[in-house]
């Protein structure tokens, strides 16, 4: 019966065409399915109905599974109206493919590359003078969070550095609370994205750029980069039995309980803090760095959202009128807000961010602060490889730190 | 001349045979000489290239070596157990229909069910080692999936329990075609049952068996769905398997990659081709001296 | 057809049994032990589905539920979310229906005409065709997966779009890996029929066509009883044709499930997981308990190789 209705339905508006109101269906893909993220995306979803077009939600679960879907419905034919994707190299066989929508009008009309800041934020989706997509947050992924409660269980103070943190390791196991709290799903990109933060805390920005932007070899297979393999593996050893196929949300949700101590995970885990009434300070510590006493670097990444060519001017019009709500400061503020993460603008009143969230921005307001996230010069193809030997390295108890960083060391010769 | 209509009939399947078996195949296999990313723009080929990175991936490696641990412990349980169950079944005991119905119904659901379930018994948080915990084995220890080397072992479990049933069911047809006549001529004989099992009664069922391992073997070299619903490759990637490897590879815009991998996927079953077209050829060249 | 599927359901041919011995003792301990190494996961699935979470917590998976409800079923099949979606398995189950109800027959009908015409009407290259068929039975899914992505996509609908991501698509692809066993099982079928059969036909002057309607149809109603249970279980089990060829407005039940068990809520909800489980299975394992033996005899011709 439904069927049927909605057949008549579908019938009916082919048969009106053009004389129906001015009102178009934008289907969005994207992975956000959280507590925390479902809260942010609805900022968008319900700024964009009240224009009169609508929001068809198109949430896929797990990062790694939405991009496939969309790349398949794109080399298929049927890409959906706008998706989602991680600033960087995820979508650069689009754009080469001819299939995104050329945003370069819009954007310049209203002055894009003057207001998105920092420049590094601008860059994946400028390029060659042309807008490809739109930026909408800034997510830091160098933070730590801690539960205060599992450490006080422990007797001990919450860490400000790695050397309390990895000492308090074996007291917080005593105390009965997971130490380190950490998930393996979608291929193991959660300890790709400890291993990239870990490096980043220990060995500073210079070292992060010139491995995985530069590929310089001697480097990622030097003694330095040994320890940091040698400290993941460590750490593995203090992850519960629960984490091998956890969501980064399912873990963050363990050190909300108190069940577990500490995770390293982006900003966007604040809003499962956020979701379940925790307050930073007092629930929970926010330890950007990871876990460095004076952080002076952010890691960048962020999403960004690109249009598919739709050839139909009235999707089209739809379209644009997204991708300008979606940078507007009302958006910007009500979003970022909700997601946890930093607007890609100043002009935007963030006075209902947190603590954390300001320590960030003024660290993000430093020179030289930004150190942007890998998938800016690494494929995606490097990336799930990448995930691949972080992962093996801690679930794998035959894997040595030696033998994990020469299969990265021959991942980044082979890298295109 | 009155074929037409069949030529016409069989259409779909001259399409399907050529279109996606031939060309498609042979897609696959030259495309795993270029450097295909996604969408077919800026190719060329490079040769060996794919392979030589296929071959120094570690989770490519791990993948195979996993697919014949995976396959000898699953297939070889399978038929174990099935043989044993096949040869119980079959000595006129009470209730075979429900019995028969108990061991097979697990093949009817899919392995995406399979997955989930098991994944949940063998939950050390809230499955059997929690079970077994709480009857006061405080140090019992049974969480297969949690660790790199033994969560093979957990996905050999599920699948087993999936597929024991079907291998059950084709051995006891197998030993339901064995001639009354064989049982009685060993007892006269005074040969034991278990001697008569092994040395007359099993190598009479080579039909059955063939069929399946056949059968087992054409799908285990498929294994995807399970390892998605379970493990999604984890620990690490020591549940990876090679159809894994190629559909990440593939949904990570690395097709040639992918399609190298998928072209190795085809080699086993070439092989069982090949040896199959070798004993035709023998068999035919035994005829043709005979005459 | 095997002697698989022809001698199935005879009587046991094992040595007669000689009253209670220990040797039967054990085997009956045997059968009864695997019985339950067998039933522990449905017990696990029916048991999970209907008590809450504090209740499985410490051990408990094997308790009978104190409040026994069907919530969760209910939430499984109606509220469950993937992402925003919160519409449970209810929309998988009739996408699921839909691609069932349209691949079942279709492919059934084509690889009919191929056992058909295989068996009573060779023609030149027809066993090429069919070797070739026979090959692709052994092909792993995966190896097939880009270049029919583009195939797919390279068909324009008159209506827009292409065939990729659409319900026409993934019926196609269905149709296309459901036929090399099928034919394998037709022809074979066909194959058995005596020839006079067919030859009395021909002299009567009746053709292809209604050789093949009034002659053949009529007759192969038991071995197409066996191609549907077949078919019906191996179509709504899928799942990797479904994710990938199916289109976010098909996706089938499978799929649903694995989105809903993965959808991250803070902390996995295994009763409404099971419950959605249970509700996924039923429909195979309704087909399995109502037909039974041509269930078995429906697996066993799966596994048929020629």
């Amino acid at each position: 019966m439904k069927l049927i209705m909605s057949a008549t339905a579908l019938l009916a508006a082919a048969l009106l065409g053009g004389t129906s109101v001015r009102a178009a269906d934008v289907e969005v893909v994207h992975w956000w399915t959280s507590g925390g993220e479902q809260a942010a995306v609805s900022v968008f979803a319900n700024e964009f109905d009240a224009t009169g077009d609508k929001w068809i939600d198109g949430a896929i679960a797990l990062g790694e599974t939405a991009r496939a879907t969309v790349m398949q419905r794109a080399l298929g034919g049927d890409p959906p109206d706008a998706s989602q994707f991680n600033p960087g190299r995820q979508y650069e066989e689009l754009i080469a493919a001819g299939l995104l929508l050329d945003l370069t009008p819009l954007a310049e009309s209203e002055g894009w590359a003057d207001f998105v800041r920092p420049a590094q934020i601008a860059e994946p989706c400028l390029i060659d003078g042309k807008w490809w997509c739109v930026p909408v947050n800034i997510h830091m992924q160098n933070w730590a969070w801690a539960s205060v409660a599992a450490f006080q269980k422990a007797g001990l103070e919450v860490p400000t550095t790695w050397d309390d943190y990895l000492g308090a390791l074996p007291k917080l196991q005593e105390a009965g609370v997971i130490p380190f709290a950490v998930g393996g799903d979608g291929g193991g990109w959660q300890i790709s994205l400890l291993a990239n933060q870990l490096i980043l805390a220990q060995l500073g920005a210079e070292t992060v750029e010139k491995i995985w932007k530069d590929k310089d070899l001697e480097l990622a297979g030097g003694a330095d980069v040994l320890k940091a393999f040698q400290t993941l593996k460590g750490l593995g050893e203090y992850a519960d039995d629960g984490s091998p196929n956890r969501s980064w949300a399912d873990t963050t949700s363990l050190v909300i309980q108190g069940e577990a101590a500490l995770q390293v995970m982006g900003d966007w885990a604040q809003g499962e803090f956020q979701v379940a009434g925790q307050k930073p300070g007092v629930d929970y510590a926010c330890l950007l760095g990871p876990l460095v006493a004076e952080p002076k670097y952010v890691r960048t990444g962020g999403d960004i959202f690109v249009f598919f060519k739709q050839n139909d001017p009235e999707v089209e019009r739809a379209q644009l009128s997204l991708a300008s709500l979606m940078v507007n400061p009302r958006t910007q503020a009500l979003f970022n807000t909700a997601k946890g993460s930093a607007p890609i603008r100043d002009d935007v009143d963030m006075s209902l961010a947190n603590d954390c969230m300001k320590a960030a921005i003024d660290v993000l307001k430093q020179d030289g602060s930004v150190v942007p996230d890998a998938n800016q010069w690494r494929n995606e193809a490097f990336t799930t490889a990448q995930n691949a030997i972080f992962s093996d390295l801690i679930y794998n108890d035959a894997t040595t730190p030696e033998a994990a960083q020469a299969q990265f060391v021959e991942l980044l010769r082979n890298a295109e | 001349m009155g074929k037409l209509p069949a030529i016409i009939g069989t259409l779909p399947m001259m399409i399907v045979a050529i279109g996606v078996f031939v060309i498609g195949i042979a897609f696959t296999v030259v495309l795993s000489f270029t450097n295909t990313k996604f969408f077919l723009i800026n190719i060329d080929f490079v040769g060996m290239r794919q392979y030589d990175i296929l071959w120094s991936t570690p989770r490519w490696l791990q993948s195979v070596a996993n697919i014949w641990l995976y396959g000898f412990g699953h297939i070889g349980l399978c038929v174990v157990l099935g043989f044993l169950l096949a040869v119980a079944m079959d000595q006129r005991i009470r209730g075979e229909d429900t019995f028969r119905t108990i061991f097979l119904y697990p093949f009817a659901l899919s392995a995406v069910i399979t997955g989930l379930v098991w994944q949940l018994m063998l939950d050390p948080i809230w499955g059997l080692q929690a079970y077994v915990r709480s009857l006061g084995f405080a140090d019992f220890t049974f969480a297969p999936l949690a660790n790199g080397s033994t969560a093979l072992y957990g996905m050999i479990i599920a699948s087993t329990w999936n597929g024991v049933g079907v291998t059950m069911a084709i051995l006891l047809a197998g030993l339901r075609g064995v001639d009354e006549e064989i049982w009685k001529a060993a007892k006269i004989d005074g040969i034991p049952t278990w001697r008569t099992y092994i040395s007359i009664v099993i190598p009479m069922m080579r039909g059955a068996t063939a069929t399946a391992l056949v059968l087992l073997v054409v799908n285990t070299v498929r294994t995807f769905d399970i390892v998605i619903a379970m493990t999604g490759g984890g620990p690490g990637i020591s549940t990876q398997m090679p159809a894994t490897y190629v559909i990440d590879s593939i949904n990570a815009r690395n097709v040639a990659q992918g399609t190298a991998g998928a072209t190795v996927m085809l080699l086993p079953i070439a092989a069982l081709i090949l040896l199959q077209a070798f004993f035709r050829w023998r068999a035919a060249r035994i005829k043709a001296r005979a005459v | 057809m095997s002697a698989a599927t022809t001698t199935y359901g005879v009587e046991p041919s094992g040595p007669k049994p000689r009253r209670v011995t220990p040797a039967r003792i054990g085997i009956y301990a045997f059968l009864i032990v695997a019985a339950i190494f067998f039933l522990i996961p449905l017990a696990v699935m029916i048991l999970t589905s209907m008590k809450p979470m504090d209740e499985i917590r410490g051990g408990n998976i094997f308790a009978l539920p104190l409040n026994p409800t069907l919530d969760y079923w209910v939430k499984a099949w109606s509220s469950a979310c993937t992402g925003r979606d919160c519409n449970g398995l209810a929309p998988g189950f009739f996408n699921s229906m839909k691609i069932t109800l349209l691949a079942v027959p279709i492919s059934i009908i084509l690889s009919m005409l191929n056992g058909y015409a295989l068996s009573f009407w060779r023609f030149r290259g027809s066993e090429l065709m069919f070797g070739l068929l026979v090959f692709g039975a052994f092909v792993p899914f995966q190896v097939l997966v880009y270049p029919i992505i583009f195939a797919l996509s390279s068909v324009k609908l008159p209506w827009g779009g292409t065939l990729f991501g659409t319900l026409p698509g993934i019926v196609i692809v269905h149709s296309i890996f459901g036929m090399p066993i099928l034919t394998l099982l037709f022809r074979n079928f066909f194959a058995s029929l005596p020839g006079e059969l067919f030859k009395a036909a021909r002299v009567d002057g009746a053709g292809f066509w209604r050789i093949f309607f009034s002659v053949m149809l009529p007759m192969s109603v038991p071995i197409t009883i066996v191609a549907v249970i077949l078919q019906v279980t191996g179509i709504w089990n899928d799942f990797i044709f479904g994710l990938v060829f199916a289109g976010r407005e098909n996706l089938p039940m499978t799929v649903q499930l694995n989105n809903i068990v993965r959808t991250s809520t803070g902390t996995v909800e295994y009763s409404t997981n099971m419950a959605a489980t249970i509700l996924t299975g039923a429909v195979p394992l309704i087909v399995y308990f109502v037909s039974g033996k041509w269930f078995v005899r429906g697996i066993a011709a799966g596994a048929v190789k020629g």
